[in-house]
């Protein structure tokens, strides 16, 4: 049985979801991606399937969504919602029919990152928060927590420059990408300590390699996933 | 809803169940007021360029479940909002809205959703100055919607929520359960009632009557400049 944050969504049985819910939480060169391919790999090579889901993924929004981030034309209460479009229709779409078959759906982010980035925004919390109660309880969230600096670092090596948005430059703040950056990754640090304490989930340092954050991931997961999977 | 008394613009919108006659009301309001030299913006609900092509793939296609067609309404609504309903009430503008959210209040509600929730995605929207909600009986306005036998679109219809498999049929039912709706809101808010099975002169005269009461219209004149 799985449960929801307090909504419910119409017309859906909740009551046979057999599947397992896995989330990675954590901002953009935090490694997400990499620890979703490695615990992926590692999890079908255990016998379990795997469904992945992300943000602006859906089938509905996700393709509208990506090109309008690309043109600046979204205000702030507009992209809440059309963020919320996109996870509701791959939520009710992919994740609950996946779970239904009795796969673990490992899902990078979920509502706790739409609602930092929308609440560093200046959206009202209450607000954003009564929106997601839809949303499905994951089995377990692991945040993976980098400083901001560290997150810099790996972006510019990476991609040898800074993206617009995760620099928070629609903020208005001036021209310095680099103070920009920073300083919107410490706010939404700080929502996400204070979302971690409300909704309760694990915190994975991310700032060391890849191969030591995969360990402790494949140790709480395979823990998990031999109690059942569930809370 | 928040309660801006500051802004220097009037809000004024027209709600009703399809074939009410809203569009033909509201744009003979909007010839009026841009008459008398008013600055006068009107808006029609899901007309956003943003999120028109999310509708029609999710209409087209049928993606949308009753929560994903609430939040692409809300979408839609924001970006309208956000973009041109505030700005143009900071300037000083009377907008006109066909349709405003109590479309979503109503229709959402009969999908399924949980009005408290539709309420919340709507909850940053000014409470307009003026409501009229147009009534007619259920028979007249689904001969209305019918006429020509135009075939009814899939949601349009109420189609998902599996009312009938006959589209006419479904129609009919899905626009008395969102008649129902509208009759509870108005027990909720200022509505102006207005008799949609009066004739189309008579019903402006009683729209207009009411917006020449509650606004004082001098004060949306523009300032003379080169008319022509």
């Amino acid at each position: 049985m799985k449960e929801s944050y307090g909504g419910t969504l119409p017309r859906l049985d909740l009551s046979s979801l057999p599947g397992t819910l896995i989330v990675i939480e954590g901002p953009d060169c935090a490694g997400r991606t990499t620890q979703g391919d490695l615990v992926s790999r590692w999890l079908e090579q255990k016998g379990y399937a795997v469904a992945r889901t992300g943000l602006a993924r859906s089938r509905l929004a996700g393709r509208s969504l990506r090109r309008a981030k690309t043109g600046n034309m979204l205000t702030q209460k507009t992209m809440s919602l059309f963020y919320a479009t996109d996870f509701y229709d791959q939520l009710e779409n992919t994740v609950i029919p996946a779970l239904r078959s009795g796969l673990v759906v490992l899902a990078d982010r979920w509502i706790y990152t739409l609602i930092a980035r929308d609440v560093v925004r200046g959206a009202d919390r209450d607000w954003v928060k009564r929106m997601y109660s839809m949303a499905l309880v994951p089995q377990a969230v692991y945040y993976l927590d980098a400083p901001p600096r560290t997150l810099v670092e790996r972006t510019l090596a990476r991609y040898s420059r800074l993206n617009y948005w995760e620099a928070g430059m629609d903020l208005g703040s001036p021209g310095d990408w680099y103070e920009g950056f920073i300083g919107y990754q410490k706010r939404l640090r700080t929502e996400f300590s204070r979302l971690r304490e409300e909704y309760g989930f694990e915190r994975v340092n991310a700032n060391r390699g890849a191969a030591a954050v995969f360990g402790e991931l494949k140790e709480k997961i395979g823990a998990m996933l031999v109690n059942g999977g569930t809370r | 809803m928040t309660h801006e008394t500051a802004l220097p613009g009037r809000l004024i919108a027209l709600e009703g169940p399809d074939g009410a006659g809203k569009s033909t009301q509201v744009r003979l309001l909007e010839r009026w007021l841009a008459g008398l030299g008013c600055k006068v913006f009107l808006t029609e609900w899901n007309s956003s360029e943003l999120v028109k092509e999310t509708t029609r793939r999710g209409k087209r296609k049928q993606l949308l479940t009753p929560t994903t067609f609430s939040l692409i309404h809300a979408t839609d609504f924001a970006s309208r909002y956000e973009r041109q309903i505030l700005p143009m009430l900071k300037s000083g503008h009377l907008v006109l809205c066909d349709r405003y959210i109590y479309t979503s209040f109503a229709r959402d509600v009969v999908r399924g959703c949980d009005i408290e929730w539709v309420r919340n995605l709507y909850g940053f929207a000014k409470e307009p100055d003026l409501t009229f909600l147009i009534r007619l009986p259920l028979e007249t306005a689904v001969q209305r919607v019918n006429r020509g036998n135009r075939k009814l679109k899939f949601f349009e219809a109420g189609m998902d929520l599996g009312l009938s498999p006959d589209p006419q049929e479904c129609f009919r039912l899905f626009q008395g359960r969102v008649q129902e709706q509208y009759g509870k809101l108005a027990s909720l808010f200022p509505f102006v009632a207005v008799d949609g099975s009066l004739d189309v002169p008579a019903q402006q005269a009683l729209i207009r009557g009411q917006v020449m009461e509650k606004i004082e219209l001098s004060l949306f004149r523009r300032k003379a400049q080169a008319s022509r």
